[in-house]
């Protein structure tokens, strides 16, 4: 893919006529109400440094990073603009020009991208620290002894939201294969994730019991790369490419007949690896066979016409919050709902603006603190409305950061963040024990 | 030497409301058109008329063009800014400040999104008619500045039906009052109507008092397939001459159908000629028996099908799909140009042919689409603007699907404005004494050419 403005096929560029049907689906233009907040105003500068009209400045550097990627323009664009590509190579510009780049931001991008997840075991290992941290009581010491002031503002603000580690992760809870009880109708891989495996194992074990029983054989590499899509929506496409590359090694992908992915931000981006290895004539054509069998977990439940439930999950009421790369991303609208509605006794009340992002938007969280919190405090408003205690998402992100604000905000009847693949295989298996009927616990 | 002028500005408004870094300003060089583009001086935000009457005085001062501009949709160039000029963006106007339920009135300041107002209408169990395309992002200032039309216009008529009063901020500054409440009022000359459809050149419309009316009780909407495009025109004459009204009557041709399909999914045929939206509204009685009559008229004129919608969701997804339509187009080819011809509705097959035969004859692709049952077309070429010569192209092409508008007793816009891209247009549709008085009007009210300099002429 092309790495600056100037290498990108203009017509991508010319694909915006500028109408403005993007404008009242933009978190941030709705905000600020500048154009340059919004997505046909961010392509208008993107188009002007195609141009040669202005430069890849420090500004223009931190529009794109005021941008939640959250791709709800792409839903509401008629004219179908490529959003995705423009604003992974307007990233992957500024980073390359350094406009940014200051030793603290360098830092963080160099452990993180560079170091961190790079080396899924690397990253086992810290996962394995923090949670003997969080887990040994000193987590408890170093908060009550204020030891935390010493923090510089930025890590101090975040300590609060560092997700709570899994006891064990996703390898020491799911087999390398599993076999289906009865006929194995399908060969399936099932995609751990970094997130996903280190805060939410249990949601992956979902995942993998959930397509055990509708009939699916399911190879879980037990130590998975990352995806990329940290790197490829934060302006690394080399090291995004490098980790494709990886992915597409350690999975057979013409045995299988689909790839699973649970976690919105990096199914949307696993869907792309046709595009970002265009180019690479090793792989090219294994990528675009990969795209072409990567399913989200809901989708591909829809698709083969998933057994519902006899029994319920224990939980009689819910509402759905939209991971924005499930469904702006990915267009995987209708069939989380689908598998909600499916299990018996369970309520599922729409939540109001459920495609309206909630904040976390990959690291957005981190690095933009202010305007995710706003978009956070609409959510969990929105969540009150509904009256509802429990929310499912389909997004560690979006889980995370709506945990956190929910436990907070004392008042909102709504308690509990959940998945719809975790209440799915908690009906199966009150199925099993004859346990649960109708939602009575 | 703007130094001064930026800094009194600010006063104004407060520094953080005026923008003039590059990254500011290049978001604010266009609008919903295509290809016209220039940067300006500075985008200012204003809070209220006071502070538009503000700045206007100080742009009359330093002789600083004013441009005034809302959501930045519309579709004629009308506020692209000019060079050195002041962008007053009137977003920040956006409050509804009255719902009169005993006169059927509501007021609002002009940056308030046009969706809104009906929104705030439909609590009341009323409704505002005019219902441009554009409606979830355009300004209702920016409607009555340019006096847009839309999706209703057939049985409801455009923006000016519905203005009953208005706040204008006048090119030296002054704040006026024009019209009422009153159904009825003959007092002295009829002002409001002079700065509705003004694009911004003889005033800046601050608030707007608008007339709503009840909502109808029922709404049916079908959808009349036909193999020929001609066959769907005839079709919207035929029901016209049957004395029917609709309130919308739209019409798609095959490349719009399929580019609207491709973006909403909402199972549109794509092996049509044409496609006729209808819809009707009123008393549930009347409803139904035009309905049928219109279903009736659509076969016995050559529909292949005709599609009743079973309920009001449906309808209303048919009909915003049909919003989509321009926007939809740019899926072809990066460039579109949107025209807007309207001619006499007894000529509309004869137009729509034209337009057809046009496009063979300079080898190019045009979609088109519009409000047939006012006789307003939408021809939309789709081309690369860095296409030297297909551009050429494009411009004869225009040139003749103009000239044959005027041939035919039509008009270069219905309803997007003249801008900067009619204005060559505008000429050829007016006598000279008509066209020399409008010069004057503009002259009379503005010596010194500085609110939105260029447009509608030069």
């Amino acid at each position: 893919m092309a790495t600056t403005l100037k290498q990108l096929d203009y017509s991508v560029l010319q694909q915006c006529m500028h109408c403005g049907m993007c404008l009242p689906t933009c978190p941030t233009y709705v905000e600020t109400k500048r154009e340059r907040n919004s997505p046909r105003g961010r392509i208008a500068l993107m188009r002007s440094i195609a141009d040669g009209e202005t430069q890849v400045t420090k500004s223009f550097g931190e529009e794109m990073y005021y941008c939640l990627g959250c791709l709800a323009c792409v839903t509401a664009c008629p004219a179908g603009v490529n959003y995705v590509e423009l604003f992974e190579t307007a990233r992957a510009d500024v980073e390359r020009k350094g406009v940014l780049h200051t030793p603290q931001r360098g830092f963080w991008r160099w452990l993180t991208l560079e170091v961190l997840f790079m080396r899924p075991r690397l990253l086992r290992a810290v996962g394995m620290g923090l949670r003997w941290y969080q887990r040994s009581g000193v987590e408890k010491v170093v908060r009550g002894s204020g030891l935390l002031r010493l923090l510089p503002e930025g890590l101090r603000r975040l300590e609060p939201q560092t997700p709570v580690m899994s006891a064990v992760f996703s390898n020491g809870l799911i087999e390398e294969v599993e076999e289906p009880v009865g006929v194995r109708k399908y060969r399936v891989a099932l995609l751990t994730g970094c997130v996903q495996d280190l805060a939410f194992a249990e949601v992956n074990r979902d995942t993998a019991d959930v397509l055990l029983a509708n009939g699916c054989e399911v190879v879980t590499p037990s130590v998975q790369p990352c995806c990329g899509s940290l790197h490829g929506h934060n302006g690394a496409p080399e090291l995004a490419m490098e980790l494709a590359r990886r992915q597409l090694d350690l999975f057979e992908v013409e045995s299988l007949d689909a790839i699973i992915s649970n976690a919105g931000g990096c199914g949307s981006h696993l869907k792309h690896y046709g595009p970002l290895l265009k180019e690479d004539a090793r792989y090219a054509e294994r990528a675009r066979l990969w795209d072409s069998k990567v399913r989200d977990v809901h989708e591909w439940l829809a698709e083969i016409g998933f057994r519902v439930p006899s029994a319920g999950c224990g939980v009689e009421e819910v509402t759905y919050h939209e991971s924005c790369h499930l469904t702006h991303g990915q267009k995987v609208v209708a069939a989380p709902r689908l598998v909600l509605g499916s299990i018996p006794g369970l309520k599922v009340v729409e939540l109001p603006e459920s495609n309206w992002c909630c904040g976390s938007a990959g690291i957005y969280n981190i690095t933009q603190p202010e305007q995710s919190a706003k978009l956070l405090k609409r959510k969990v408003e929105k969540i009150a409305e509904t009256g509802v205690p429990v929310v499912a998402t389909s997004n560690p992100g979006c889980h995370l950061q709506i945990a956190a604000e929910l436990k907070a905000d004392l008042g909102n009847k709504c308690k509990s963040v959940t998945q719809p693949v975790t209440l799915l295989a908690q009906a199966y298996r009150n199925e099993r024990s004859g346990g649960v009927v109708n939602g009575e616990a | 030497m703007y130094e001064d002028f930026l800094s009194s500005i600010a006063g104004v408004v407060g520094a953080d409301q005026v923008l003039t870094g590059d990254e500011d300003l290049v978001p604010y060089g266009f609008d919903g058109t295509a290809v016209l583009k220039q940067r300006p001086l500075c985008v200012v935000f204003p809070a209220d008329s006071l502070q538009v009457s503000g700045c206007v005085k100080l742009a009359a001062l330093h002789a600083v063009p004013v441009v005034a501009r809302g959501s930045g949709t519309g579709l004629s160039g009308g506020s692209v800014p000019v060079e050195k000029s002041m962008v007053l963006v009137l977003t920040r106007l956006d409050k509804i400040l009255e719902v009169d339920e005993r006169n059927l009135t509501l007021r609002a300041q002009c940056g308030v999104i046009t969706k809104e107002v009906d929104d705030a209408a439909g609590r009341f169990g009323l409704f505002y008619p005019p219902d441009p395309g554009s409606m979830k992002i355009s300004t209702i200032g920016g409607n009555v500045a340019e006096n847009s039309g839309g999706l209703r216009g057939l049985k409801y008529g455009v923006t000016r039906d519905y203005v009953m009063g208005l706040t204008v901020v006048l090119p030296d500054g002054r704040l006026v009052e024009l019209g009422n409440k009153c159904v009825k009022d003959v007092a002295g000359y009829s002002m409001k109507d002079l700065f509705i459809g003004s694009e911004g050149t003889l005033g800046i419309i601050t608030e707007v008092l608008l007339k709503l009316l009840p909502k109808p009780q029922a709404r049916r909407t079908m959808l009349a397939l036909y193999d020929s495009m001609e066959a769907a025109a005839e079709t919207v004459s035929a029901i016209i001459a049957a004395k029917i009204i609709p309130c919308t009557l739209e019409f798609l041709d095959r490349m719009t159908v399929g580019c609207v399909e491709d973006y909403a999914k909402i199972g549109l045929p794509t092996d049509v000629e044409a496609l006729l939206l209808i819809e009707t509204d009123g008393h549930p009685v009347a409803v139904e028996d035009e309905t049928v009559r219109m279903r009736d008229i659509a076969l016995k004129f050559g529909a292949r099908e005709v599609k009743v919608a079973v309920d009001e969701a449906e309808g209303a997804r048919l009909a915003s799909a049909r919003r989509q339509a321009f926007s939809a187009l740019a899926r072809v080819k990066p460039t579109t140009i949107l025209e807007d011809v309207t001619v006499p509705r007894s000529e509309l097959a004869r137009m729509v042919k034209f337009i057809r035969l046009t496009a063979e004859r300079h080898r190019l692709l045009i979609g088109t689409f519009g409000h047939m049952g006012d006789g307003n077309l939408h021809p939309t070429f789709l081309t690369d603007e860095r296409d030297i010569e297909e551009m050429h192209r494009v411009e004869l092409a225009l040139e003749e699907i103009v000239e044959e508008t005027l041939a035919v007793g039509g008009t270069v816009t219905g309803e997007h404005g003249v801008g900067l891209a009619k204005k060559v247009f505008l000429k050829r549709q007016f006598s000279e004494a008509s066209y020399e008085l409008m010069r004057e009007v503009k002259r009379a009210l503005d010596p010194r050419g500085l609110l939105n300099p260029g447009k509608i002429f030069d």
